[in-house]
């Protein structure tokens, strides 16, 4: 590779650039970038890649779900004759296609990669930090995250197929090769590779951490914090105490499967044989394992609240309404993570005495997720609102929100969830509440930062293209399959052909579900395309496109290695003023100090 | 084939927008537009799709159920089904408010306040009073919620009155057995060291370990038979294995010895009431069969990986977990043929399923459940064959008394099952 000499810095007169700018090679610019913009679009790139693939493997198996064993060249093509013999997919496949589709979508794409792109791209921006604490470290983050990608990836690859156990891996269906293909090797490298996630989660979090707390420019109290800042740092604080559990989860059921310890397995009888294995507990792997797998979802769903939050204010021209108790409320909610676990385990025969505290506290969560959705209508209400498309995503992020929050009330009902535990009612909640909304606003953050990233425009009538008929597919999937799970149709089914109570208006519905789940992805082609094109060839950015207050418009439109070319911006309001009374202005930075007797927010 | 041309149509009329869209962008480049400048032209028009969208969003769901509101389970076969279609009721009617509320205000105003040149947003920031009234009423209104689904929850979870019939739902890969207790009333002991073909459920006896054991006993000797024959030719991998077989069914037999042991000396301190006399009479059966109106206790057990029974048409589920027994008590209240009449279906069945992922036939594990008046539930089950025939083989003075008790046992069964008879045509 021959050295690049980075233009930004050939362009750039200031003494002060020149002595944070200095020669860098090819690999060192894009590959073992210790920058935290390089190293945010590595992340959001992977990420991409990753949602691509995910995305391939749901439509998959939703025409499996819809024309059961009918013959598709789409399947055939993807999975040849092993997995998908004449174009059917197979059994075996569809299984460890729901699971790497949940693994790859949960882990690797919304918090990865929402979570790894934007507290890369916009803490250090937003608090006016040169860099992260550690680039070292951060950099590191990126390659352990990508290290765990390829290993899950090449998990598609072996030759019993990856882990077929739902990606909750629930021993001992994941823990006994004899019971599914897919707890052979494709198990393993699905462990070892969750290992690798954690570490580098957890490398990135930690980083975020000590930044946001440390590295903040003057004048920037905890106060004057944009709540994308806040909701990143509380994201990284739940990570850093729910992972570790997850490894301790993984670790003991790697020690299960690989030296025959008894952790998770007690009195099985399996292809014939009795196992040695006594007094273990499947259900001490569920607690460890939702321990994360609750606070997960806040991990996935905070980020998306402070993008959402960020743009609403930003493009309503209008102070986001109730800034503290958005603060609070995401404290509430970050709090009460760690108390809800036991909500997935009501019919696992836990005591039901316990499971009513959980009733108790899950159904908590819904005050602080109430207040924050009515302060999102209260923003827009008289507002001034300019529809970028990342407005529109914001926008739609809300009403999602909406609609997947009220079935978490269902849910979360020890006694209802009864009924609907482990059906498409449960599988509808969670798509829409924490895949369609943080999808949503991941996009609304793309937008909205794209040319912060790369300095260019994405092009906004294909992102009016790609927001409505996204809006209308994640819908036409979502809502219809409340219905399926209404119907008392059961998750992780290969096929419903067999059940006279699933036939009729239930088969309609499925069709109706996967025909809007092609046309929902095919849609993703018209954002995929705007990306990378508008990357080389969008319109040039100005400075601040958006009119934005926060302090990461401030810098140039180069990127520059320690962002700012001269001193750190000093911060002297908080980032909402916008449309305050007796400016010229509808916006004022927070770099602008406040006017005699103004009063700070 | 018709998915495929509709796939490739797509992808086609994408391919033409994205050109369109290449049009449009050249034509507004050449007119000096920029990105990020959105006229007020196309805020209008966004701000009038959101209502558009909104509308017909809201207009499609109410739709929904009137269209597709057939798929929705039959009114529910058990008093705990009554309670929690009651519940799904009184929260729809919560949760809807909230639903239609929110989302006209959020496209309400989205739409009504797009921007408009020389306008300026209504500074707004902060409102206390606004804040405690939407905190206060959302938890006013989840405490309704929550005291409601406690008290349900409390009900339906509620320790069973002694003296209620268990009924054994035993999961494997991929089919159910079920057990039900013979005439002393309750299911015996089980231990999945004695699981064979002719033990399926793995149920203690004297009878089934002694056979358990002297198959072990045999196996062992074969596989040692087998390993001292071929042990010259055998690569050390093969012969290591085969060691480890042995010694893994030499551990089988130790533990099987002690759990004879632990019967034994469980007989001596309970005589009659141990657990281990329990499950000679027991019955096992690939047919599940439960009295209407009746409160059942179902004993869930697993013998591989984690199941899950689910009875949708009786609102009913609990996991079936390897090495525990999980419990869950139902009262059914509609027999499978009244059924058949309110469906209008007359090969109505209601169905237990499997619903946690156990396996590539996962989506086949299920078992038709045949709710019947206790009279014709008493017939059937008396017909079933006892699990351990009495009066068979070994001359132990134990086992003679227990075979004149239990031909004693057989013609009270027959006597009953006459009486059984007798009140089903009653009843029919």
């Amino acid at each position: 590779m021959s050295a690049v000499v980075n233009p930004s810095a050939a362009d750039s007169g200031h003494a002060h650039a020149d002595h944070h700018q200095h020669k860098e090679s090819f690999i060192s610019k894009y590959i073992f970038s210790h920058d935290h913009k390089m190293i945010s679009k590595q992340f959001l790139i992977t990420a991409i890649v990753m949602a691509w693939i995910a995305m391939i493997m749901s439509m998959i198996f939703r025409l499996q779900i819809a024309f059961p064993g009918e013959s598709f060249a789409f399947t055939h093509f993807f999975l040849g004759d092993k997995w998908a013999p004449n174009g059917v997919l197979s059994s075996s496949m569809y299984l460890a296609l729901v699971t790497i589709h949940g693994t790859l979508m949960v882990f690797f794409v919304l918090t990865g990669g929402l979570s790894g792109t934007f507290s890369n791209l916009l803490i250090p921006f937003q608090i006016g930090a040169r860099d992260m604490a550690s680039g070292f470290i951060n950099m590191l983050s990126f390659w352990f995250f990508l290290a765990a990608s390829i290993m899950m990836l090449s998990s598609l690859f072996v030759e019993s197929g990856p882990a077929a156990g739902g990606w909750t891996v629930y021993p001992p269906l994941s823990a006994l090769p004899e019971s599914i293909p897919g707890s052979g090797t494709g198990m393993t490298l699905w462990l070892f590779s969750m290992i690798l996630f954690i570490a580098g989660s957890l490398m990135g979090s930690l980083n975020y951490i000590v930044t946001v707390l440390n590295l903040r420019t003057k004048g920037m109290r905890m106060t004057r914090l944009p709540l994308t800042v806040w909701a990143l740092l509380l994201t990284a604080i739940v990570g850093v105490l729910a992972f570790p559990v997850l490894v301790s989860a993984v670790l003991l059921l790697i020690m299960d499967r690989l030296m025959g310890t008894s952790f998770y397995l007690s009195e099985i009888h399996i292809a014939g044989e009795a196992l040695d294995n006594m007094g273990g507990s499947p259900i001490l792997y569920q607690h460890l394992f939702w321990f994360l797998g609750h606070p997960e979802v806040y991990i996935v769903i905070l980020p998306a609240f402070g993008i959402s939050s960020e743009v609403i204010s930003t493009m309503s021209r209008k102070p986001i309404f109730g800034y503290r108790a958005m603060i609070g409320s995401l404290m509430a909610i970050s709090f009460l993570s760690f108390l809800v676990w036991g909500h997935h385990m009501f019919v696992t025969g836990m005591n039901p005495f316990l499971g009513s505290v959980f009733v108790f506290t899950t159904l908590l969560i819904a005050i602080p997720s109430a207040v924050k959705v009515f302060n999102y209508i209260a923003t827009l209400w008289r507002g001034n609102i300019i529809f970028s498309p990342a407005m529109l995503f914001s926008i739609g992020m809300v009403s999602t929100f909406i609609a997947g929050g009220l079935t978490g009330i269902i849910v979360a009902n020890s006694a209802l969830d009864i009924q609907v535990h482990d059906t498409y009612f449960v599988v509808a909640h969670f798509h829409m509440v924490m895949g369609v909304s943080a999808i949503f606003a991941m996009m609304a953050g793309v937008y909205h930062w794209f040319p912060r990233m790369y300095g260019r425009m994405m092009n906004t009538k294909l992102g009016y293209i790609h927001f409505w008929v996204t809006l209308v597919s994640a819908y036409g999937v979502f809502i219809p399959m409340h219905y399926v799970g209404l119907a008392g149709g059961p998750r992780r089914y290969y096929d419903y052909t067999e059940f006279p109570m699933f036939q009729g208006h239930f088969v309609d519905l499925n069709v109706m579900i996967t025909l809007f789940a092609i046309l929902g992805g095919v849609v993703q082609i018209v954002f995929t395309y705007n990306f990378f094109h508008s990357i080389w060839r969008g319109q040039k950015a100005p400075q601040n496109p958006w009119h934005s207050n926060t302090l990461e418009w401030t810098a140039p439109v180069e990127h520059l290695h320690g962002n700012w070319p001269g001193p750190l911006p000093t911060v002297y309001r908080w980032p909402y003023d916008y449309s305050k009374p007796g400016k010229l202005e509808d916006y004022v930075p927070q770099t602008v100090p406040l006017e005699e007797g103004e009063e700070d927010h | 084939m018709t998915t495929l041309l509709i796939l490739v149509v797509l992808v086609l009329g994408f391919m033409v927008v994205l050109r369109l869209s290449r049009v449009a962008e050249l034509t507004s480049e050449l007119r000096g537009l920029r990105e990020e400048e959105i006229p007020e032209r196309d805020n209008r028009i966004s701000g009038r799709m959101m209502w558009a969208f909104g509308a017909i969003y809201l207009l499609w769901f109410l739709w929904l159920p009137l269209e597709y509101g057939d798929v929705f389970l039959p009114p529910p076969a058990s008093t705990q089904g009554e309670m929690i279609d009651g519940m799904f009721t009184f929260n729809w009617w919560i949760l809807g408010i909230v639903f239609f509320g929110t989302n006209i205000a959020l496209f309400y105003f989205a739409g009504r306040y797009y921007h408009r040149a020389g306008r300026k947003a209504f500074w707004y920031p902060h409102n206390n009073k606004l804040e405690l009234l939407w905190t206060v009423i959302p938890s006013v209104v989840l405490v309704a919620v929550i005291i409601y689904g406690l008290n349900v929850w409390n009900k339906i979870t509620a320790a069973p009155v002694p003296g209620t019939m268990e009924v054994e739902v035993y999961s494997k890969q991929f089919d159910w057995t079920f057990r039900y207790p013979g005439k002393d009333g309750k299911l015996g002991a089980i231990d999945f060291r004695l699981i064979t073909g002719e033990n399926p459920l793995g149920i203690v006896t004297h009878k089934t370990i002694a056979a358990r054991l002297a198959g072990l006993h045999e196996e062992v000797d074969n596989a040692k038979a087998d390993l001292d024959a071929r042990k010259e030719v055998l690569p050390k991998s093969k012969i290591k294995e085969k060691e480890e077989e042995i010694a893994h069914l030499n551990r089988l037999i130790e533990r099987i010895m002690g759990l004879r042991t632990l019967m034994e000396q469980d007989i001596a301190a309970n005589g009659e009431n141990s657990t281990y006399l329990h499950g000679a009479d027991d019955k096992v059966t690939k047919e599940f069969h439960l009295p209407v109106n009746t409160d059942v206790e179902l004993v869930i057990r697993s013998q591989d990986v984690i199941h899950s029974a689910y009875l949708p048409h009786m609102r009913a589920q609990m996991n079936a977990v390897p090495g525990m027994a999980t419990r869950m008590h139902l009262n059914t209240t509609i027999t499978t043929d009244s059924m058949r009449t309110i469906t209008d279906n007359p090969d109505f069945d209601y169905i237990l399923m499997c619903n946690k992922v156990c396996g590539i036939s996962h989506y086949n594990m299920q078992a038709p459940l045949i709710v019947e008046s206790p009279g014709a539930f008493k017939v059937w089950n008396i017909m079933l064959p006892i699990f351990e025939k009495p009066g068979s083989s070994e001359p132990d003075t134990k086992n003679e008394a227990a075979a004149t008790t239990s031909d004693t046992v057989k013609t009270e069964i027959a006597g009953e099952a006459e009486a059984a008879a007798g009140t089903n045509n009653q009843s029919n």
